[in-house]
């Protein structure tokens, strides 16, 4: 609230109570949420330093921290992070773009839809991850590889979330299109199309976590470079800081990704509330 | 019979499915004049939002046939401008760009039709509500955005398909005036399917009443009201106005 907007005026005493303890309990919710926080790394820290714990098994958030300086000081921070970003990006949007295509091509033909339906649910019934060795083989360990597990992951579920959207698309806003003379054209770029775009940014909202998983698992299996390269590395060698803090760095570069849909959902959708 | 803007000549429909056959509509015929605004009634389910689509060539009737303006509509595109239950505006358009729809659509995007659409928002008092979305409008105004989608295209005849029935009781009463209103000024044709009594005798110059599924006509009334009572708000106060509802309304089979 800005200090030249005027104090509220005529506010009866019960509101003011109200936005009085509101505010109470918004701070206290605030100062908890950072609390849990602090207490949990000073714990931590704590036992590692006094050795209640094993710090070269359980690290330590100051090991931590040491750890992903150095990898900034060195310059492979932002190499790791970028390898995997793009893996996980490429990945999630290319399964939404196919996955949203395939849906079109399946709404378009209620027979393909029907033929193919048994197909889908066992490839989506499938742990994809069981591709992964298969796709190595084919395309050869790389990124390549990483990126088409990626999109597996991901693919069937946009095309199952996209298609469910485009068949529930009101009937009367298609049958109006028909009046008008249009048609399956017309009606799926005018209507159909863009009805949809809220399932299609929370399919991507669903990938979006999906393909970080596809990448994790990928680089697991193949990869040279990138976050989930470093982790079993990390493992490999014993090095329980790296592993963790990689982890850590995951976790903040997921985050962002998702609330970075999130938003752009909202200046997508501010004028159209239905 | 060539002054007859809409002819319906013995129009049979049967709808097939996997669990058998529905039959909607049992040898209706019947004309609509031009500039007339005829309501079709009868008990839900019966068929009359199939013989809307039938005459808007939706669907094609098992048997017969329905001319517009003397032009087979199985064998001539015919324009014709049609009014859901619902305003149908899409969420992601503005007032305008919905307005536009069936331009686009009909590859009639001119600049002297998108100039006859903004004329009509203007005359229609929604011209400062052009460029917002429908969901920043009220239920009567998305109404008359909807009418105004389906005049800019000029339409032959206005199909209204239980128009209003979304809408609360007041709103119903004013937005049903509003649009008549609107029909009457631009001299169109209208044919109205409700099942609604009321509503049909102070909008209507005939009302066709249908049977019980499958649909036949069972009676045709043509309420006459006083010059100047004839705006649907006025016809309701209009002392005749009962006994034109109590003679629509014997005829309709109710069960409860
Ligand atoms: N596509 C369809 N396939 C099979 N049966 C249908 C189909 N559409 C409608 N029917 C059936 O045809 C009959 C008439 O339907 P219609 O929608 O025309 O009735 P209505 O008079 O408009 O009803 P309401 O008052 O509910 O709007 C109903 O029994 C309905 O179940
Ligand atoms: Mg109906």
């Amino acid at each position: 609230m800005s200090i030249f907007k005027p104090k509220e005026q005529g506010v009866s005493p019960e509101r003011a109570l109200w936005l009085k303890n509101k505010k109470r309990t918004d701070a206290l919710v605030l100062i908890t949420k950072i609390g849990i926080l602090a207490v949990f790394l000073i714990l931590w820290e704590v036992c590692a330093n006094t050795g209640i714990i094993d710090s070269f098994i359980m690290s330590s958030p100051s090991r931590i921290w040491a750890v992903i300086a150095d990898l900034y000081t060195s310059g492979e921070l932002f190499v790791h992070i970028g390898v995997t970003t793009y893996e996980a990006v490429m990945g999630f949007l290319w399964g939404t773009v196919l996955g949203t295509v395939i849906a079109a091509l399946l709404w378009l033909s209620p027979f393909l839809c029907r033929v193919l339906e048994p197909y889908l649910v066992v490839l989506g019934s499938l742990p994809k991850i069981a591709l992964g060795p298969i796709f190595i083989v084919w395309i050869g360990a790389g990124t390549k590889a990483i990126i088409v597990i990626t999109i597996t992951i991901s693919l069937i579920v946009t095309i199952m979330e996209v298609l469910n959207g485009f068949m529930s698309t009101d009937e009367d806003k298609i049958k109006l299109v028909r009046t008008f003379g249009g048609n399956k054209y017309h009606i799926f770029t005018k209507v159909v199309l863009p009805s949809n775009f809220r399932t299609i940014i929370s399919s991507l909202k669903i990938s979006v976590s999906m393909s970080w998983v596809g990448v994790i698992v990928g680089e697991f299996l193949v990869s040279r470079a990138g976050l989930g390269y470093l982790i079993v590395y990390g493992s490999q060698v014993f090095q329980l800081d790296l592993v963790m803090a990689n982890v850590f760095i995951l976790g903040l570069l997921a985050t962002f990704m998702y609330l970075f849909i999130v938003w752009i959902e909202s200046i997508l959708f501010k004028n159209q509330n239905e | 019979m060539s002054k007859d803007i809409v002819v319906c000549q013995n129009i049979f429909m049967k709808y097939q499915s996997a669990d058998g056959e529905t039959e909607a509509i049992k040898d209706i015929s019947f004309t609509v004049k031009p500039k007339e605004f005829v309501s079709i009634i009868g008990p839900s389910g019966c068929g009359k939002s199939t013989l809307l689509s039938i005459i808007a060539g939706l669907i094609k009737p098992t048997r017969g046939k329905v001319f517009i303006n003397g032009a087979d509509i199985s064998e001539n595109k015919v324009n014709i401008g049609y009014m859901p239950q619902k305003d149908s505006l899409l969420p992601f358009r503005t007032i305008r760009q919905n307005v536009f729809l069936g331009l686009e659509i009909q590859g009639k995007k001119t600049k002297e039709n998108m100039e006859y659409g903004d004329m009509l928002l203007k005359t229609y008092g929604l011209g400062d509500f052009m460029n917002k979305y429908p969901s920043q409008l009220s239920g009567g105004m998305r109404q008359r955005a909807a009418l105004i989608r389906t005049l800019v295209i000029r339409p032959e005849i206005l199909l209204l398909d239980e128009a209003f029935s979304a809408l609360d009781y007041q709103t119903r009463l004013a937005v049903s005036n509003d649009i008549h209103s609107i029909i009457k000024k631009e001299g169109k044709t209208a044919v109205m399917v409700t099942h609604d009594i009321s509503e049909a005798v102070s909008m209507s110059e005939r009302i066709i009443v249908l049977t019980n599924r499958p649909a036949e006509i069972k009676s045709i009334h043509e309420p006459q009201f006083d010059e100047e009572y004839d705006v649907p708000l006025t016809r309701r106060n209009h002392e005749a106005f009962r006994e034109h509802f109590n003679k629509v309304w014997r005829d309709i089979d109710v069960h409860i």
